[in-house]
């Protein structure tokens, strides 16, 4: 590869006056090259010449956020963007509460607020990482454009953690951006910090699964870490969220064309059991129950990422300010739960019984609580397409007790509809909930790259609007020969 | 129970009625004890649900009194069943966590007594830990595979080697300042400085910073001694605990002795042991413990000393000792004195003390005595008045005679002077057949069994006046009757039977009257004259620092740190040094 030479106080689109800040300028020049040798690396494999088009936000505002045009990916302009500041914003709960945000890291919190940096800033490569294969079996030009958009975005997500660490934490700061490239997915001496993160992403409906479930998560932990006290990290995650709308939009379109292809496949063939796994797959269309059963993984998965139900940290974090509620500022409460309770599912002797605990220690559950319905709005849409086919099945999302590697319920096992179950009934019929080895190779025997303009695998449906409203034969990603 | 805030009373798990401190590798409920050949490993599993009292859960290996009360026993397993064992592994089964320290809320919820007392008793162990590395040849190597935070890692500082697992995740840390405002009280800060010998303002960082601190930097500041990616972690803790056990110099034999239950019967008043006895006078708050001398000779040779294996009465005796002291301590909480006394043949307890010396190149009679000095310790360190009674009939010879020497006082009975009215005496007891109270001294009591500061206790009885030390040890192996005792500066009174009993009664009474507290910070203090090593600064400097702030409302108060932590509400603190 080529070193490249970048004028940091010209290439890098940024609304925090980059070229005076010489603490961060030169924190980034450091850094810089250790991100692109990441990139070259573990980015996505085999399409760093190919021209892809990409938006690129150079401003925070509606006409700068997203400029489309063909790009390198290794010459992306990743920059550094907050939501405009909001001078009157105050903290809005914890004991903080109604004082004026902070625009310096108070000292108590340094180390408790570069923790919640350092595991957000964790996820964003690590996604990357998990997905760089899938160019090899892209189902179209639009879903491989698609895949790489949310690999830049994460990758710029990447510089928003990477700023603030370096621009708000002096030394150790620094020392946890450069470990944030050394750290990879699923390896074994150097992992990412979170389970999730260490998961394959084997196949395209894995990555669809993924960017509903596993970015969802993300938008829940940017949600509140949007509403923090400590207003740069309010602002950086606020204007990641617009971005994170597009993953989202990616994982539920995709999963929803993979259903839409197979229902349609199914009622043109007459088969209207979607048991009927053997027929439906021999149409080369991927069956409902193994995406019920995908789907099951990644949410359960997901939820792991979510932590205790029960968390001194996340209570912490609520009273210091710095990682409030979903939609913080628009609950009717007095922010401070000091005497609250909120209702968590726990086991009792055995049961599974919803337990009223502290709301300040239940942080994390009404977080994921939030997250559940959000989850639950996607999977209305997806049964909406069923539904308007014609075709009997309806997905549903697992009990939280179910296939749990963290937190309550993580000893013991549990069916999708919650009924705890001993060892060897688990044993045997685990394969019935979550995807077996031949599963995942008939998925994979689907996965066949498609390359053709407009063209798309037999397994998933076009999309009903281009990119950019561009046509459905619009060559999203020119491949270098 | 009624419960005042800061001393919540919190009853036992499962119904107990006592803390038990007898147990047995298969009732373990948070380790496994592991035996390849020379190589021991311990794994730290702790079962959430086995905590010893109600109220609390031992999430991510964090531990409480039960779980280190099987840490003990595990130790002296291999020390006594396992002599084939060279080396040591700590580690964990638990995956990216080694160990959360001491339980959090049930530090918070237990009494100021029971928290010393579990400090005590897990730092006792820790130097058990040390002790059998620097005498009995058996190094301990940690193998940190996740999170080591505070208890966790103080655990892993009694190791001789510590291996952090490098994976940008796993740390080691002393969160406790930060965190719960208090201090790491295990032997942490004087391990981190003494023992490792980590630099005074890196310490300082250290133990400042909630989180820890993680691989290589842990390796440079001397935290940990290798950080080793996990995909050789395994195989470098394989290879050094092969290293370690090739370089010991422990020579056991390929098998040792079964430690079997100890048997006891507890009364309301009493509690009878096969060599000793306690009774309690609860009245006078008052606790004595009579120590039953030998009822046969030694053995004849090492061999015969295996056979007897767990009865041989040394063995039996410190067994049993180091129980009914342990008891006393965390079930016997308004007890004020310990008064010891014997019935025996002081001829026949310094017999033993010769066998034990004639074969002190034997693995079991090493241990044996190795055991004795940790009891003794215990005796040292237990925060009771002590008193040792030499009463006609008494078997105070050689080691025995070190409770005397441990007390804080004793008292010998001084045959009394004939008088017209009584005719030829020798003072009480002269009715029965009982021979005149004496005590003796044996080469034991020279050197086998240091104190926390590293010298003997007579050593530390004369610290003025060295040439008393050489008197009486020109006067070993003989029975010392009072006067002689006294004279050797042995006892602390030699009464006649005119006023033994007074004095006596008066001396008991008067110690059950004074503030507990005060007494115990007076004997702490009078106890442990002399050097000072990284166990004394344990107990006295780091102990007592951290039993001071364990009454300050900073730490326990109702809006302190202990209390609450885990609420998600900060602490308030009184800002004000003192
Ligand atoms: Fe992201
Ligand atoms: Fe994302």
């Amino acid at each position: 590869m080529t070193i490249q030479t970048v004028d940091y106080t010209t290439k890098i689109p940024n609304n925090v006056n980059l070229t005076e800040d010489r603490q961060v300028l030169r924190a980034l020049e450091s850094w810089h090259p250790g991100y692109i040798d990441w990139w070259m690396d573990m980015g996505p494999e085999g399409f760093q010449d190919a021209l892809v088009y990409l938006r690129t936000a150079v401003s925070v505002d509606p006409k700068g956020w997203a400029k489309f045009d063909y790009v390198k990916m290794p010459d992306y302009r990743w920059g550094i963007l907050l939501a405009p500041k909001d001078d009157g914003r105050a903290i809005p709960f914890g004991r903080h509460y109604g004082e004026p945000a902070w625009q310096e890291v108070p000292g108590e919190y340094r180390a408790m607020l570069r923790r919640l940096v350092v595991i957000q800033g964790d996820t964003e490569p690590a996604s990357v990482e998990q997905q760089r294969h899938l160019g090899k079996t892209a189902p179209s030009l639009y879903d491989l454009r698609n895949v790489f958009q949310v690999n830049v975005e994460e990758g710029r997500h990447l510089w928003a953690m990477v700023y603030l660490l370096q621009k708000y934490f002096g030394r150790d700061g620094r020392e946890e951006a450069a470990a944030l490239l050394q750290r990879r997915s699923g390896d074994a001496d150097k992992p990412r910090m979170l389970g999730a993160f260490n998961e394959a992403t084997p196949d395209w409906l894995s990555f669809h699964m993924f960017t509903f479930f596993t970015d969802r998560d993300g938008k829940m932990q940017l949600e509140s870490l949007a509403q923090s006290g400590f207003d740069p990290l309010s602002r950086t995650c606020r204007f990641m969220l617009t971005e994170e709308a597009h993953h989202m939009f990616v994982g539920e379109t995709g999963v929803g064309r993979t259903i839409q292809r197979t229902c349609e496949a199914m009622k043109e063939a007459g088969i209207e059991d979607a048991s009927a796994i053997d027929k439906v797959r021999a149409l080369g269309v991927i069956d409902l129950p193994t995406m019920q059963k995908k789907l099951n993984l990644h949410y359960s998965l997901s939820l792991d990422l979510f932590g205790s139900e029960v968390s001194t940290n996340a209570a912490n974090t609520f009273t210091a300010g710095l990682k409030g509620r979903f939609q913080e500022t628009k609950i009717q409460d007095d922010h401070r739960l000091e005497s609250a309770t909120y209702p968590v599912l726990k086991l009792v002797d055995g049961e599974i019984k919803r337990v009223d605990e502290p709301a300040l220690t239940a942080i994390n559950m009404r977080l994921r609580d939030d997250y559940t319905a959000d989850c639950q709005r996607g999977l209305d849409r997806w049964n909406k397409i069923i539904d308007k086919i014609g075709v009997p099945f309806k997905f549903a999302l697992p009990h939280v007790g179910f296939h749990r590697q963290i937190g309550e319920f993580k000893d013991v096992h549990a069916t999708p509809d919650g009924t705890l179950i001993d060892d060897a009934t688990w044993t045997r019929d685990k394969e019935t909930w979550l995807p077996s080895s031949a599963d995942g190779e008939f998925v994979a025997s689907l996965m066949k790259p498609v390359t053709e303009p407009g063209q798309f695998a037999s397994w998933i449906a076009p999309p009903r609007v281009g990119i950019d409203n561009k046509p459905g034969d619009f060559e999203y990603v020119k491949i270098a020969a | 129970m009624s419960e005042t805030p800061h001393n919540a009373e919190r009853p036992l798990a499962n119904g107990q009625k006592r803390i038990d401190f007898q147990t047995e590798p298969a009732r373990y409920r948070h380790w496994k004890l592991a035996v390849d050949g020379a190589v021991a490993t311990l794994t730290m599993d702790v079962d959430e649900k086995g905590a010893l009292f109600d109220g609390y859960e031992l999430k991510l290996n964090s531990y409480d009194l039960g779980v280190d009360i099987e840490l003990a026993d595990a130790i002296e397993r291999l020390r006594f069943e396992y002599p084939q064992v060279r080396a040591l592994v700590l580690r964990s089964a638990k995956p990216r966590v080694f160990s959360a320290g001491a339980n959090i809320r049930m530090l918070a919820g237990a009494t100021h007594a029971h928290k010393v007392n579990f400090c005590k008793f897990t730092n006792e162990t820790r130097n058990g830990i040390e002790d059998f590395s620097a005498n009995s040849g058996v190094a301990t190597l940690c193998a940190i595979n996740g999170t080591a935070a505070g208890g966790g890692y103080e655990l892993a500082l009694a190791a001789d080697h510590i291996i952090l697992i490098d994976d940008g995740a796993a740390s080691v840390a002393l969160p406790e300042l930060p965190l719960l405002a208090v201090l790491p009280g295990t032997g942490g800060l004087t391990r981190i400085s003494d023992k490792r010998k980590v630099r005074r303002d890196l310490a300082d960082v250290f133990c400042t910073t909630e989180e820890g601190v993680k691989g290589a930097r842990a390796k440079d500041w001397r935290l940990v001694d290798e950080a080793v990616p996990g995909s050789k972690f395994d195989d470098a803790v394989a290879a050094r605990a092969k290293e370690f056990a090739a370089k010991s110099r422990r020579d056991g034999a390929a098998s040792g002795i079964k430690l079997t239950p100890l048997t006891r019967r507890f009364e309301t008043d009493s509690i009878e042991y096969a060599t000793l006895m306690v009774e309690f006078q609860r009245s006078e708050r008052i606790a004595t413990i009579v120590l039953r001398g030998p009822t046969a000779p030694p053995p004849n040779s090492a061999d015969a000393m295996v056979q007897q294996g767990a009865e041989f009465w040394p063995l039996k005796l410190a067994r049993e000792l180091d129980d009914a002291i342990l008891h006393i301590r965390l079930n016997e909480l308004e007890v004020a004195a310990l008064v010891f006394k014997s019935s025996g043949d002081p001829e026949q307890v310094l017999a033993y003390d010769r066998f034990l010396e004639t074969n002190k190149a034997h693995w079991l009679a090493r241990e044996i005595r190795l055991l004795w000095k940790r009891v003794l310790k215990r005796v040292d360190l237990t925060s009771r008045s002590l008193v040792t009674l030499i009463e006609p009939g008494s078997c105070f010879a050689g080691t025995l005679a070190e409770l005397a020497f441990a007390s804080d006082r004793s008292y010998m009975l001084a045959p009394t002077l004939p008088s017209p009215a009584s005719g030829g005496g020798s003072g009480r007891g002269s009715g029965d057949n009982k021979h005149p109270a004496a005590i003796a001294l044996s080469a034991a009591n020279f050197g086998d069994y240091p104190m926390a500061n590293g010298i003997t206790r007579l050593a530390c009885r004369f610290l003025a006046d060295p040439s008393a030390l050489e008197a009486a040890k020109a006067e070993r192996e003989k029975l010392l009757d009072a006067e002689r005792a006294q004279k050797l500066g042995l006892v602390t009174f030699a009464l006649d039977d005119i006023d033994w009993d007074d004095e006596v009664r008066v001396f008991l009474e008067e110690r059950a009257s004074f503030s507990p507290d005060s007494l115990t910070g007076m004997e702490a203090n009078l106890r442990f004259a002399g050097p000072e090593t990284l166990e004394s600064k344990i107990f006295a400097r780091l102990t007592a620092w951290q039993n001071w702030i364990f009454q300050r409302p900073n730490a326990i108060g109702d809006e302190g740190a202990l209390k609450r932590y885990g609420t998600g509400q900060k602490p308030a603190f009184d800002m004000r040094r003192v």
